[in-house]
């Protein structure tokens, strides 16, 4: 059992020192903030970057934001982006390779990810950096770029006051409390005072609090916080059915639902890319004209790709029936057989940004109700 | 030195039939050796004979005019050689030839085709058992047509 | 227990092995001798990520003789651009190489009993080096088959080796082809034939299959319904493949990762995967 960190208090106002502290510290800060109408993950200079004032409304295959008409600093839920945007980059050079009188040598690439402070983190995203720690580290070859922008981050989580359109962490067991993995998280509290309640998930965040000056909370603090939290958990619009999940999944790869949704599903691939746990990448080679130099990248993948699945004469997945079918049962069933916990945690992206409106929850929730019937 | 009858109790196609009507079958059987490159039958030929090869290799071919012998499948010890008794208009599909010595039962196709229909107990338990052999032939052939070895397209 | 050798620091950067020897197998398909400069200890069955400079890079699995590991030997179809570019390379040239990476054949789990290896066109080539080991360590195994099934004659892969192979009193060799002229005097029908006909024990066989997974879906059946156990049929599996890791999640074959969780499975294994279809 670890030991109880004790929850501190600081105003909103003082928000803009804790950034004061991190930046002289060597952190670049990277939170949220309204861009293009969503709110992205981008760096940020202090608290008046942050998206004050705005909440999102999601719901499938919509996403729009609209003023709350107070000031909460972090009042919506999350956004397209996610935190592999940071740690497991859209494009990444691994290595050079140059040719010279018939002798190759190779470089690897210096990783160049400076020491950044997340701002911001939910419960569901501290779940998915766990999963995608077992995922890129926990195997017999680790991803040595992750492990090198994974070492230099810290992690300012944020507890979730109320559930987005399209979550269902609470079903996850993945929120809306974080419950580790962070240095510091906040919790922001409008009523009685704008604030935060602090809790330090390490000594690197309680070294932060103490810097801070932050005071301990009161019993009213903390019971103001679990409010917040337990409003966030009562408001969520839908859950997954996790127990018997995965074995339900592999016994029903013909059932006709993919069919169905296979109508709906336009392999866009959108949902893999806001998916905060999915991982797949590929191996570019980009030669120079001359040939003399090569460089290796890896960059983002999905498994809705006409060629993800290219053998020899053609894939081996070549309808959306079948692509669909894979994203679905490797996130919420054969994850498990790999890695020991499912691949979802509940953060809804991939129903927000589904142009189809496509619902994992209910896809799942279909395959389920039919069994039941037989 | 096995007689006729010893053998058939020995093979799987006979396999379902009772002890007792084995020395039946084994009435319309003789041995009948083959020396290489003998035909065992012709294509055209009436199917009045099938032959259970006992030792050595038979070539099934089919001639093709401008093409000469096409190849059509090797069969060995245990295999029957000609299937065509058994249907109207019984005859003879393809060509075979013995590739070295070949050692076979023959049997008389019409003589057991009687048989069978004075006893159907008989006959179906024949007729399930080459039933079977075609059925394997039919897939062995499907999957040489769809030419898993060539290179993709 | 399978092993699996050389964990390497880097395992995205590949070495770089001087091409010594090339050999014209087929029409399509070649076979590189490279030189790694050092021991390339490999066990049969496991691969190598072979990278040609600036084109790409393709998982090959080694077909060389594990005893001999100063030679890595790789047979290549020409079927794509990095393949043929492979093929493509003269004496001299360098290959990127990395690896060696995958489950191996059960060579331990199948001494003391029968050996049936079952290989359909290429997949010869990734069941060679079982073969070679089989033969260096022929005492520990019973009767031991091999059952090469190709589309004809000419186009049966390493076919002077394997006339060499069948000339040896201490392992059963059968040929057969898809189609042949009619001069041919060996076996033309399926592979599944010479498996149906073949004095193995099945209830002390290990089975190694490789080739077209229709190949190999019908050689299985074939075997379990004569009686070999389906933890003891063994095939090799191929997928896409871009990091050979487990990392970029290509290679996913259900719950398994071709790359690290195989490509030789057996079959009690994978059964159920072995009959979805676009899996």
């Amino acid at each position: 059992m670890s030991k109880m960190p004790a929850l501190h208090v600081f105003e909103a106002g003082r928000l803009g020192d804790l950034f004061a502290a991190l930046h002289s510290d060597g952190w670049k800060l990277v939170g949220p903030r309204v861009r293009d109408a969503a709110i992205v993950y981008d760096e940020i200079g202090s608290p008046s970057d942050l998206p004050a004032g705005w909440t999102d409304e999601q719901a499938p295959g919509s996403y729009r934001l609209r003023q709350r008409g107070d000031g909460a600093l972090f009042g919506y839920a999350v956004g397209p982006h996610s935190w592999k945007r940071y740690l497991f980059p859209p494009a990444v050079r691994l290595w050079t390779a140059s040719r010279a009188s018939g002798k190759v040598s190779v470089n690897i690439e210096p990783g160049d990810a400076p020491a950044t402070a997340f701002v911001g983190v939910r419960a569901c995203e501290l779940a998915a950096i766990a999963i995608q720690d077992k995922v890129l580290l926990g195997g017999a070859y680790a991803d040595s770029d992750y492990r090198a922008r994974r070492d230099r981050i810290l992690l300012i989580a944020v507890n979730c006051g109320q559930a987005g359109g399209t979550c269902f962490c609470a079903s996850m067991n993945t929120g809306p409390k974080a419950q580790g993995g962070f240095d510091i998280s906040l919790t922001e509290i409008l009523d009685g005072g704008h604030r935060f309640v602090a809790e330090a998930g390490s000594e690197r965040g309680a070294a932060l609090l103490q810097r801070l000056g932050a005071a301990a909370a009161a019993p009213g603090d903390e019971a103001a916080a679990e409010k917040a939290v337990a409003k966030a958990a009562a408001q969520m619009g839908r859950s997954l059915q996790t127990d018997g999940l995965p074995a339900l999944m592999q016994r029903n790869a013909e059932h006709p639902r993919w069919d169905q949704v296979a109508q709906r599903c336009l392999a866009c691939s959108n949902c893999t890319m806001v998916c905060p746990t999915c991982f797949c990448s590929s191996a570019e080679d980009a030669p120079d004209l001359p040939l003399v130099k090569a460089e290796r990248w890896r960059r983002w993948d999905s498994c809705f790709t006409a060629d993800f699945s290219y053998i020899h004469g053609g894939s081996v997945r070549p309808t959306i029936r079948s692509r669909y079918r894979q994203w679905i049962t490797h996130k919420l069933s054969t994850w498990h057989d790999q890695f020991g916990t499912s691949g979802c945690v509940g953060c809804g992206r991939c129903i927000t940004w589904c142009p189809s409106g496509i619902d994992i929850t209910e896809e799942a929730r279909q395959i389920r109700a039919s069994e039941a019937k037989t | 030195m096995k007689t006729i009858q010893d053998l058939i109790a020995e093979h799987a196609i006979f396999r379902d039939i009772e002890p007792s009507r084995h020395a039946l079958i084994a009435g319309c059987g003789r041995n009948r050796p083959f020396v290489n490159g003998e035909m065992l039958m012709k294509e055209g030929d009436d199917a009045n004979e099938f032959f259970v090869i006992r030792k050595g290799k038979v070539l099934l071919s089919i001639h093709v005019p401008g093409r000469g012998d096409l190849a059509v499948e090797t069969l060995d010890a245990g295999e029957i050689v000609g299937l065509s008794w058994l249907f109207p208009p019984y005859k003879v599909q393809f060509d075979a030839r013995a590739i070295g010595t070949v050692r076979t039962i023959a049997f008389d196709g019409a003589c057991l085709r009687g048989k069978c229909d004075r006893d159907p107990v008989m006959g179906y338990a024949l007729m399930k058992r080459f039933a079977q052999v075609m059925t394997s032939r039919l897939q062995a052939t499907r999957l040489r047509m769809l030419d898993v070895y060539a290179s993709a397209p | 227990m399978q092993a699996r050798l050389n964990v390497r620091a880097d395992p995205t950067l590949p070495e770089f092995f001087r091409v010594r020897k090339r050999r014209r197998e087929l029409a399509d398909t070649w076979t590189l001798e490279l030189e790694p400069g050092r021991p390339f200890g490999f066990l049969p069955g496991q691969f190598n990520m072979l990278y040609v400079f600036g084109v790409g890079e393709v998982p090959i699995s080694i077909s060389g003789d594990p005893a001999n590991p100063e030679v890595l030997v790789h047979t290549v179809r020409a079927v794509g651009k990095t393949s043929q570019a492979i093929c493509a390379l003269r004496p001299g040239a360098m290959v990127g190489v990395r690896g060696p990476y995958g489950i191996s054949w059960p060579m331990n789990e199948a001494a003391g009993g029968d050996v049936v290896v079952a290989a359909g066109g290429i997949g010869l080539a990734p069941l060679r080096s079982a073969i070679y080991h089989l033969m260096a360590q022929r005492e520990r195994y019973g009767r031991v088959f091999l059952f090469c099934g190709g589309r004809s004659p000419e186009l049966l892969l390493y076919s002077a080796e394997v006339r060499r192979w069948r000339s040896r009193f201490d392992i059963e060799v059968e040929v057969t082809v898809d189609s042949a002229a009619s001069q041919w005097r060996g076996n033309l029908g399926v592979v599944t034939k010479l498996i149906a006909r073949a004095g193995f024990e099945p209830s002390a066989t290990t089975a190694l299959v490789c080739g077209p997974e229709i190949m190999m879906r019908f050689a299985v059946t074939e075997l379990v319904s004569r009686g070999v156990a389906p933890e003891r049929v063994y095939v090799s599996m191929e997928r896409n493949m871009k990091c050979a890791i487990g990392l970029c999640g290509h290679c996913q074959y259900g719950p398994q990762f071709i790359c690290k969780d195989g490509p030789v499975f057996s079959y009690a294994k994978i059964e159920r995967q072995f009959k979805v279809r676009e899996l």
